[in-house]
């Protein structure tokens, strides 16, 4: 795992973030085995204390079970992945929102530009794969 | 319930030179098995502190509590205390400066001294002479590290070395550390990229605490580095 820290931000929440963000794409994925808390310290050269309040919290969060003797692992919950999707994807919609509304855009103006953003953007992408 | 005995705890505590007033009432409490910072610039009594908890220092006043008891002979053999000053003798190879310190302290783990010795880059037969001050600096911290006293002060051990030094010791620190049976303190006058070390910080400035707290609270509470408010504070 390699985080660039803002350190403006607590550490353990973008910790999180970070395994929120792996387990979405799928380059983590249910069950499988994340880095014991030291080794996670040591690699991203954070305090333990700290590694371990982020674990603590994703193990309140349901993102991750801890086995005793066996290590952490992500949750083989149902709908895991789904859910931490909309929950990032919401933050950013909420950011977002409040954005468009601090510039004086209407709703209707605003979902105008994000549905041409798209269109503009999904055309730019597809001539870039060919 | 009982109350959670502190690794440290000085309450108002008072130390004057002469007529500089080195330490004006400076309560603190570091909590078990936490790192925390002592930050303030040059002269702002991060030494005389520390010197004082070791006991090298004898405080005009207050109080100083080492894992519940006031300072003992017994309990200063419980601080491996790291200062500033260049401490090693220079005549000595590198395993001669570990074999002497060894000698002092009982805590002393020997299993842990070569692969530190070996994390740190430091050749044992090269004579402390030929070290360069980083690499002297990642010695002193070995030779501290290599003991299991539960509390560790280290004075300022950022300053004044390259960068490649710092994240050794940064990294040498996070991997030794074991949060179950020791509590540190790391003073400095510069934050620069540590603060991911530390569990708490304390400003010190003037012989004065005017801000102290968990890196992460603060961090959420003013949005903020532990290092942007540090030249805040000091502006």
């Amino acid at each position: 795992m390699n985080i660039d820290f803002s350190t403006s931000i607590p550490i353990y929440l973008q910790i999180i973030e970070e395994f929120k963000r792996q387990i979405v794409t799928g380059e983590l994925r249910p069950g499988d085995k994340i880095p014991s808390q030291r080794d996670l310290a040591t690699q991203i050269k954070v305090n333990a204390n700290t590694v371990q309040r982020a674990y603590r919290e994703m193990e309140t969060m349901g993102l991750v079970e801890t086995l005793r003797g066996q290590g952490t692992f992500v949750s083989q919950n149902q709908g895991l992945v789904e859910e931490t999707r909309i929950e990032m994807v919401t933050n950013l919609v909420d950011e977002f929102v409040r954005a468009v509304q601090a510039l004086g855009l209407s709703r209707e103006a605003a979902l105008d530009l994000v549905k041409n953003r798209f269109s503009e953007l999904e055309a730019k992408k597809e001539v870039r794969d060919r | 319930m009982s109350k959670a005995i502190q690794a440290l705890q000085i309450r108002n505590l008072r130390k004057k030179y002469s007529k500089v007033e080195a330490l004006k009432g400076v309560d603190l409490t570091l909590p078990q098995g936490e790192i925390w910072a002592l930050l303030g610039p040059n002269g702002s009594g991060k030494s005389t502190l520390l010197k004082c908890v070791v006991g090298l220092v004898k405080a005009d006043g207050g109080e100083i509590e080492i894992f519940g008891d006031s300072p003992s002979r017994r309990r200063k053999g419980q601080i491996a205390f790291v200062p500033e000053v260049e401490n090693l003798y220079r005549w000595m190879t590198v395993r001669q400066a570990v074999d002497f310190t060894a000698a002092f302290y009982a805590d002393w783990d020997g299993a842990r001294v070569a692969g530190l010795l070996e994390f740190m880059g430091l050749d044992q037969n090269k004579k402390v002479s030929s070290l360069s001050k980083g690499m002297r600096a990642r010695l002193k911290l070995v030779l501290a590290l290599a003991r299991k006293a539960p509390l560790l002060l280290l004075d300022e051990p950022f300053s004044g070395i390259d960068p490649a030094s710092r994240d050794r010791i940064v990294e040498g620190i996070v991997r030794q550390f074991k949060s179950e049976e020791q509590s540190m303190i790391i003073s400095t006058h510069a934050v620069g990229d540590t603060e991911q070390l530390f569990d708490g910080v304390v400003f010190l400035d003037e012989g004065t605490i005017n801000l102290q707290g968990n890196a992460e609270d603060l961090r959420n509470q003013y949005g903020k580095s532990i290092n942007d408010l540090f030249k805040e504070v000091f502006a």
